[in-house]
């Protein structure tokens, strides 16, 4: 799976953020994420295993649930070492670190961490103290990402986030200032209501604070959100047109403030690309603990349950609370490998399904309207906002294609 | 069998809603036809189509037995009719069986067109009227207007008019007797060569063809060999009977009579409606007039949404066809739509009925094309084509003319909607004829309109300006040569068969235009710009662009989940798997039904 790879592990910081060979390199990591369902608050738009406080106690619920992570780990099979350490969420960043560190522990017991690892979380800007940076920061971890989503207060409020634009850029910079190795600002466009003019002052206050790495979502409107039931009341719904053209005033202001596109949706200065996402953009192999959390580990993808009280039950049994298994044949694994990998703007090796691609008709299709092409020995979508239609396309593939 | 002075046979003439289903009803209680335990609503509408939509589709003979109130015992025919202007030929049929006719009116509606225009046919073909006013118990009821309506259009004394209440029953007794009082017995042979009409047929599935038959000379008689006329075809009774209403098999049926015989044939297109029957050892020299055959008027492509329900399809037509002699059918190919047939209707509900059918009773789902009628192309050298399909028209330069078929168009309505309706009419390209006062609120008039645009959604549209008070019939009025071209609707430049359609040159702007608009909010964007236009004979004159797609919904891989982002790309793959292609451009099946829907 590293074909054309020729840097050793280490080597990464050297090569290009968009570059094929850290693309390929990248499948070779080992990382881990680890799920921290904890909010405050369910933001109107996001369907992920979350637990506010109306569902459980947080401060007894927390330690708790570290705690069963921290058993979780012990049952995953020896591997190793890790190359990169995500902690998502919810927010991570809305527990006591001491939990975080406890977890992190746990991992580097089991598995052992690479010396040049990423560890990583995510973090909510209105968390952010100096103590807490210092404290993360003191027990290893190299990077944050802040959900900044956007500098417009309005905006904000409709996305129903808690923080002020001044928090934002006042924890980007205190986490800078204090020594994460990497920060990293997330953004969401095109949510409904936000002019152009807002999008743009964003992005502009984005750049401006100097982030290591920058990611710009599209607002989709999930099913059985909030926001899906408003938009099925009435509410006006993302626009695409409105979405590609912020898209496209992004896609030219972060690589003018040196921030190299290299998947669809992320930027990044050399030597600070996302090592966790780089690696399952690359069908690269990670265990995953915690509610809901998603394992890709010896060819078997593997979910775990998504209620906290299911979970917790499981590992006070003593197994792991797995919700599925799938184990993909070798055509779907091709086929997968193209989806994941097109989203990257280093493409991929074209392989059999590469080859399948642009000879069957849709392909050609793709092709002749410039959304797929060929690039030396790479297959490359370059039109990144039709990267779906490229994937459609690999997904009606069939082994006889090639 | 009868004396045939004991003997009546009548149909019941009325407007849809007026109540005649309910007096048929009240007849089968009061004659003792049906157990009260066994009453239901409607109870000779046998389909549950029928019931469900309140119309009357087939016809239906039923038996009743009558005592007068001073004692003497009659025979009673019931000849059910539909009420509706797509089957006024069934009208006719019934017609053809009976002796006379109650004319019913609802009291506080007043006489409809196509009651008018029934009740005419009635008179000419000879029958006696009883005209009746129903409804009486309505609070609305206006049975004095009514009858002054009724006396000025088939004249008598508004005093003789029976008022009744069918719901209640009301006046019900006084119209049994009146029937046996005014409407002559029926005259014929009783000794002579048997003849008898086939005035409908049906198919069952387990006894094979059944006809109704009205006795005209002699008697049918159980066992006998038979000869239809027309056909020539011999067959051995297996069966006769009558309905009272649920069939009873009888030894014979006499002079006057009226029942069903049942030969065995499982061929329908064998026994002709119209035909008469005749004992093939002691054959009639001479047939029984006939009438005037169903023709189709209304034309449309039906196609199954999935190509693979093709086989199915024909299935369900050719089974559909054997209780409906009216439907006409073959097969065609669109490149839109794939396989399927061009089908032939009497009109607009007849059409409508036979598509619920299809997809209620044999679980089709169907996509239609525009209706149309038949028009005749005359080409250069003097041939004449028959186009039933816009598809059929020559190209204009081999032209000399087109000619479309026009209708004689009766609307009965109140006088403050005279000035609607004419406009309407005169949209619809129709030339104003006479104009009568039935009283001084309502008011007949008669037009000459191309059938073209009766079909569309003329009747919608008259219902609708006149608040529902206005009514239509129409009959066929030859052809006439008229401006006509066809629209063609291109997508990315490849002509769409499915959407061309024959209009007015002065309606081809605004057919044009309001489907290149419907299809551009209709098909979903691609990867480029597509432009959709109309055209006539190679020139454009409308156009709209689908603007290319810029971004797809971008679900994030997040967390690692790509389980899930896979899987809801493989719920869009197979939306996608269910367009279908024309030329570059993916259209999803829903855009063509939603293009074609022709009462948006």
């Amino acid at each position: 799976m590293s074909e054309g790879a020729t840097a050793a592990p280490g080597q990464w910081m050297t090569l290009a953020p968009d570059s094929t060979g850290l693309a390929d390199v990248a499948a070779s990591w080992r990382s881990a994420y680890v799920h921290i369902p904890f909010c405050r608050r369910r933001c109107p738009y996001c369907d992920f295993a979350v637990v506010t406080p109306s569902e459980i106690p947080p401060a007894s619920g927390e330690e708790k649930y570290a705690a069963a992570v921290v058993a979780e780990i012990d049952m995953e099979p020896p591997w190793g070492p890790l190359d990169a350490i995500n902690f998502g969420g919810g927010t991570p960043s809305a527990v006591d670190p001491a939990n975080l560190i406890r977890v992190l522990a746990a991992l580097r017991n089991r598995f052992g961490i690479a010396p040049d690892a990423e560890i990583s979380l995510e973090a909510n800007p209105e968390d952010w103290s100096e103590e807490w940076g210092e404290t993360l920061v003191a027990a290893g971890f190299t990077r944050v990402s802040w959900g900044v989503q956007s500098f417009d207060p309005g905006v904000l409020a409709a996305l129903g986030r808690a923080h002020s634009p001044a928090q934002a850029a006042a924890a980007v910079a205190g986490s800078h200032r204090i020594g994460f190795g990497s920060v990293s600002i997330d953004l969401i466009l095109g949510t409904p209501g936000e002019t152009f003019g807002s999008w743009h002052t964003t992005v502009e206050t984005a750049v401006a604070c100097a982030p290591h790495h920058l990611s710009a979502y599209s607002l989709t409107v999930e099913r059985g959100t909030a926001l899906s039931r408003a938009v099925a009341a009435g509410a006006p719904a993302p626009d695409p047109d409105d979405q590609a053209d912020k898209y496209e005033l992004l896609a030219v202001a972060a690589p003018g403030a040196g921030l190299v596109h290299y998947e669809v949706s992320n930027f990044a200065l050399p030597g600070h690309v996302c090592r966790y996402n780089l690696s399952t953009w690359a069908q690269g192999e990670y265990v995953a603990f915690g509610l809901g959390a998603h394992g890709h580990r010896n060819g078997v993808r593997r979910n775990n349950v998504r209620r906290l009280g299911g979970y917790l039950d499981g590992i006070a049994a003593g197994h792991r609370p797995q919700a599925g298994a799938e184990t993909s044949g070798p055509w779907a694994r091709e086929q997968e490998r193209l989806l994941l990998g097109l989203r990257r703007r280093a493409g991929v090796f074209p392989g059999l399904g590469g080859a399948a691609l642009t000879e069957s008709g849709e392909g050609q299709r793709l092709m002749a309207a410039g959304v797929l092409a060929v690039n030396e020995d790479r297959l490359v979508v370059a039109r990144p906002l039709l990267t779906d239609a490229v994937s459609i396309a690999v997904l009606s593939l069939s082994p006889r294609d090639c | 069998m009868s004396d045939l002075s004991r003997i009546r046979n009548f149909s019941i003439i009325a407007h849809i809603d007026h109540g005649k289903s309910t007096l048929a009803d009240r007849f089968l209680q009061r004659t003792g036809a049906v157990a009260e335990r066994d009453m239901r609503n409607q109870l000779l509408d046998t389909m549950d189509i029928e019931r469900e939509r309140g119309i009357t589709i087939k016809a239906n003979a039923v038996r009743l037995r009558y005592r007068t109130a001073n004692g003497a015992d009659y025979v009673l025919h019931l000849i059910d009719t539909p009420g509706h202007v797509d089957f006024s030929y069934e009208v006719s049929r019934s017609l053809a069986a009976c002796e006379g006719a109650v004319l019913l009116v609802d009291a506080s509606q007043g006489i409809e067109a196509q009651t008018l225009a029934n009740a005419y046919l009635a008179i000419e073909s000879g029958l006696e009227i009883i005209p009746v006013i129903n409804k009486i118990d309505l609070p609305a009821s206006d049975p004095g207007r009514v009858a002054t309506e009724i006396v000025g259009v088939i004249g008598g004394a508004a005093n003789d008019i029976i008022r009744v209440s069918a719901k209640t029953g009301e006046g019900v007794d006084e119209l049994l007797e009146a029937i046996v009082a005014h409407l002559p017995p029926p005259q014929g042979d009783p000794a002579g060569p048997t003849r008898a009409l086939v005035f409908d047929s049906y198919y069952d599935s387990y006894r094979g063809v059944v006809c109704s038959v009205r006795v005209v000379d002699g008697a049918l008689r159980n066992g006998a060999r038979m000869r239809f006329l027309a056909t020539g075809l011999e067959a051995d009774t297996a069966e006769i009977g009558v309905l009272t209403p649920t069939p009873t098999p009888v030894k014979a049926l006499g002079t006057g009579e009226v029942g069903y015989l049942i030969t065995g044939v499982k061929e329908i297109d064998l026994i002709r409606v119209g035909d008469t029957v005749t004992d093939a050892t002691v054959p009639a020299a001479q047939a029984l007039a006939g009438y005037r055959e169903p023709k189709p008027m209304v034309f449309s492509g039906l196609f199954p949404a999935d190509g693979d329900d093709f086989e199915r399809l024909r299935e369900a037509l050719d089974k559909l066809r054997l209780n409906d002699s009216a439907l006409v059918y073959q097969a065609e190919t669109s490149r839109a739509l794939g396989f399927g047939f061009r089908c032939g209707f009497l009109g607009l509900l007849h059409m409508e009925i036979v598509r619920e059918r299809l997809e209620r009773e044999y679980g089709l789902d169907l996509v239609a094309t525009a209706p149309s009628v038949e028009f005749r192309a005359r080409l250069t050298g003097g041939t004449e084509v028959v186009v039933r399909s816009p598809q059929d028209l020559p190209d204009p330069g081999r032209l000399t003319s087109v000619v479309e078929p026009y209708v004689k168009v009766m609307i009965i309505t109140p006088t403050e909607y005279v000035g609607t309706v004419m406009e309407l009419v005169q949209q619809r390209r129709g030339t104003i004829g006479d104009m009568t006062y039935l009283t001084p609120e309502r008011v007949e008039l008669h037009y000459r309109v191309p059938l073209a645009e009766i079909v569309f959604d003329f009747f919608d549209q008259l219902k609708s300006r006149t608040r529902g008070y206005a009514s239509l019939d129409y009959e066929p009025d030859g052809y006439d040569a008229s401006d006509l071209v066809r629209v063609d609707i291109l997508l990315n430049g490849v002509p769409v068969d499915a959407f061309s359609t024959i209009v007015h040159r002065e309606k081809a702007y605004g057919y044009g235009k309001a489907m290149v608009e419907r299809l551009r909010q209709l098909i979903p964007r691609q990867l480029f710009d597509v432009p959709v236009q109309a055209t006539v004979g190679g020139r454009i004159i409308a156009r709209e662009t689908i603007k290319a797609k810029r971004k797809d919904v971008l679900a994030k891989c997040y967390g690692g989940d790509i389980t899930r982002k896979r899987k809801l790309l493989e719920k869009q793959k197979e939306g996608k798997r269910r367009m279908k292609m024309v030329g570059q451009v993916e259209v999803p099946q829903e855009a063509f039904i939603s293009a074609l829907r022709i009462d948006e």
